[in-house]
């Protein structure tokens, strides 16, 4: 096996690299082949350690010291006195930031995780076909306690108790919705697991259910027993087909081993799942839409009250809840409610997964604590924006949700603290724009995809966000007033207040969030025909510049339309009539004689 | 009792435990064929080696990713494994327990750290 007695892992993620890290490497193997160690010392570059404001980072094995904030001046000392000596670099050791004492315990050298994963604990470690693995990992375990030690009542205790609010996005709590449901009478009661994930970068649920679909079998097996339903239904996505067919197996596997159908565990409970498919209709996400969905109706949502814990499906009892939130449960029960309750914040309990996209470094699936700061998930985890550029905003909460800017990079993330800033928690989407996105034009298309997605119910929401987009679109083209600033600012109230269901209502947030923090975008696109990112094309313009063009005939060759005009040796010209700025001149010239405005 | 998981468990002592992460982001970044190329290899090389199939490690911008147990020792993650990483795993990591540039460290607590 190895030959080398120490190995130096020295982090080498976008974000540490901007800090020398390759610089860093290279001091470390030369000084150890000056010191004749290169066959004792193997040096090697990792990817993110997810801890970029103390980068870089390097950590030593197999001892697993950590050092932050190294610099390739560094490598001398930790060669001298960790390795060859065995003493640790005291100044280049952790400082805690609560209590200011240095980090030196080997045993607490992880302090660099900001993540802790619940719901997606097995996810990337077991193998979701393979019902034995998820039982090794502790899966149906909280089953059996329920089942076998508890009475419901003490079930929905616990998980009020935990503070457990819903993952999919409205934070009502889990506990209060599984005690009304269990104590609204009916002779056939359903649950219902909702997996009609349709925000735009979001695919949080997709990644549980096709990691580790036996732990929403097992929460919701555990609802049934606490709300007295002998009926699952997983709405589920027809887009998600590796989803379903992880799900179909899981569920044959469940029933080969007694855990769903008849007298499960010899408890004398009954409970079984089926699924259903929905057609990707971004509005059947909205509990009462998904039932009637699930009914063979047209998904569209109807007035609450009456709520689906009193009359949901078939008008009977039916507790709706989403993938995460069931994920967490099984966790709950094993670990207790206390130990989920003393992690997050104060109201908002336990972690959320993200689904991290857009300009950033690492795009990827995370779960944070709740309480975590937007710069710590943004800056840390996610390994800051891509190509070095300047951060502008980040949409939480899909079309739902809002911008929000640098000023909210240290609020730390709960239901409460987005909702505060004009956004709101979602299911979990989180895309990162930077300094080169338009945020006129990010408004346009989320409200493009509400327009396409409302269901036409409801005036507000048919007539009004088509009337919103109408006017972005305006707007992007150059062809705006101010008044359709304010235009814009009613319209979007009227639909929030009129709206039937939860898509009309929030669909407007985009535009509203956007208007308050970057209103001089709006005001550049309408004041001076001008748009400061350059995305809008209406309003961009290509122009030559006569004194740097050669005449080299390249944007010419290039043009795709044909919009250049000029000889050989002489100025070029572009035809603005002709032109439609795909910028193919602007990436050719070799002259920087193209001119954008 | 299933008999492949008694094998596996059995098997952690003396064989090396390879997972791909094969959710629909990993294997549309190509985690099928890395998986095959892996199989075949480590058979073609006769290395004890125990090969299956996980969900989404999170780490998106780096798939195909792929998690390496050597018996006894801890897990390790690379990210970006096609067919080149993989056979650099092999010959490198697997068969002489050096590390190779581009493993992924672990950046979060499991629910028995915390």
């Amino acid at each position: 096996m190895s030959e080398y007695n120490f190995q130096i892992l020295v982090c080498g993620g976008t974000g540490c690299k901007a800090s020398e890290s390759e610089e860093i490497r290279s001091s470390f193997v030369n000084l150890l082949n000056e010191y004749g160690l290169e066959e004792e010392v193997q040096v090697v570059l990792t990817d993110c350690f997810g801890f970029c404001e103390k980068g870089p980072i390097v950590k030593m094995m197999p001892d697993k010291t950590v050092y932050v904030r190294v610099k390739p001046s560094d490598a001398d000392e930790i060669i001298k006195e960790h390795i060859v000596k065995g003493n640790q670099v005291e100044r280049l050791l952790y400082r805690d930031p609560v209590t200011g004492t240095v980090v030196r315990d080997r045993q607490h050298m992880e302090f660099y995780k900001k993540q802790i994963r619940i719901a997606l604990r097995n996810c990337g470690f077991i193998n979701p076909e393979e019902i034995d693995e998820y039982i090794a990992h502790d899966g149906y375990m909280a089953l059996g306690t329920c089942l076998t030690e508890m009475k419901p009542m003490e079930v929905i205790e616990q998980i009020k108790k935990s503070g457990l609010r819903g993952r999919g996005g409205g934070g009502f709590p889990t506990g209060l919705k599984w005690e009304i449901t269990a104590k609204v009478p009916g002779d056939q009661k359903y649950v219902v697991c909702n997996v009609d994930e349709g925000d735009p970068g979001a695919f949080m649920d997709r990644s549980i259910l096709e990691g580790d679909p036996h732990t929403v079998i097992e929460a919701m097996i555990i609802n049934g027993y606490c709300t007295g339903a002998s009926k699952g239904l997983v709405y589920i996505r027809a887009e998600y087909p590796l989803a379903i067919s992880r799900l179909k197996i899981a569920l044959a596997q469940a029933r080969a081993y007694g855990l769903l159908g008849d007298d499960i565990l010899g408890s004398g409970f009954n409970f079984d799942i089926e699924i259903r498919y929905g057609a990707g209709a971004f509005v059947c996400g909205e509990e009462t839409a998904l039932i009637h969905s699930m009914e063979g109706c047209r998904g569209e949502p109807t007035f609450k009250p009456p709520f689906p814990s009193v009359s949901g499906y078939l008008g009977k009892p039916t507790n709706v809840n989403n993938v995460e939130t069931y994920a967490n449960i099984p966790v709950i029960i094993n670990k207790g409610a206390d130990w989920f309750a003393s992690i997050g914040t104060e109201k908002s309990k336990g972690t959320k997964v993200f689904a991290l996209a857009g300009k950033i470094n690492n795009v990827g699936l995370i779960e944070v604590p709740l309480g975590t700061t937007l710069r710590e998930v943004i800056y840390d985890i996610g390994g800051g924006i891509r190509g070095g550029k300047k951060f502008k905003a980040v949409q939480t909460g899909g079309p739902s949700g809002g911008m929000l800017t640098a000023e909210f990079l240290d609020t730390p993330i709960d239901y409460d603290n987005l909702l505060a800033a004009g956004s709101m928690m979602g299911s979990g989407g989180m895309i990162v724009m930077d300094e080169d996105d338009c945020m006129v034009a990010i408004a346009k298309f989320y409200l493009g995809f509400t327009v396409e997605e409302s269901c036409g119910k409801c005036a507000p929401c048919r007539i009004g966000n088509k009337r919103l987009h109408e006017i972005l679109e305006r707007i992007t083209d150059g062809k705006g007033e101010i008044q359709d600033l304010d235009r814009l600012f009613m319209l979007s109230n009227v639909i929030k207040d009129a709206s039937l269901c939860g898509l009309g209502q929030t669909s407007p947030n985009p535009v509203l969030s956007s208007l308050k923090y970057f209103r001089q975008e709006y005001e550049a696109h309408v004041k001076a025909s001008h748009c400061p990112a350059g995305q809008c094309k209406a309003l961009v313009r290509y122009e030559v510049i006569e004194d740097k063009c050669t005449g080299c005939t390249l944007c010419f060759r290039n043009c795709p339309v044909g919009a250049i005009t000029g000889e050989k040796r002489e100025v070029h010209f572009i035809d603005q009539s002709l032109c439609i700025k795909c910028g193919v001149c602007f990436e050719k010239c070799k002259f920087g004689a193209i001119l954008v405005s | 009792m299933n008999l492949g998981l008694r094998e596996n468990s059995d098997a952690a002592d003396t064989h090396v435990q390879i997972r791909v992460g094969m959710a629909t982001c990993g294997i549309a970044s190509g985690a099928r064929e890395t998986m095959n190329f892996l199989v075949e290899e480590t058979r073609h090389q006769a290395i004890d080696a125990v090969i299956t199939q996980t969900g989404c490690m999170g780490f998106c911008y780096a798939e195909p990713t792929v998690e390496i147990t050597l018996p006894g020792k801890e897990p390790v993650v690379f990210g970006h494994v096609d067919k080149t990483k993989a056979r650099e795993i092999i010959d490198r990591f697997i068969i002489k327990g050096e590390l190779a540039d581009g493993i992924i460290p672990v950046n979060f607590k499991t629910i028995d750290e915390y």
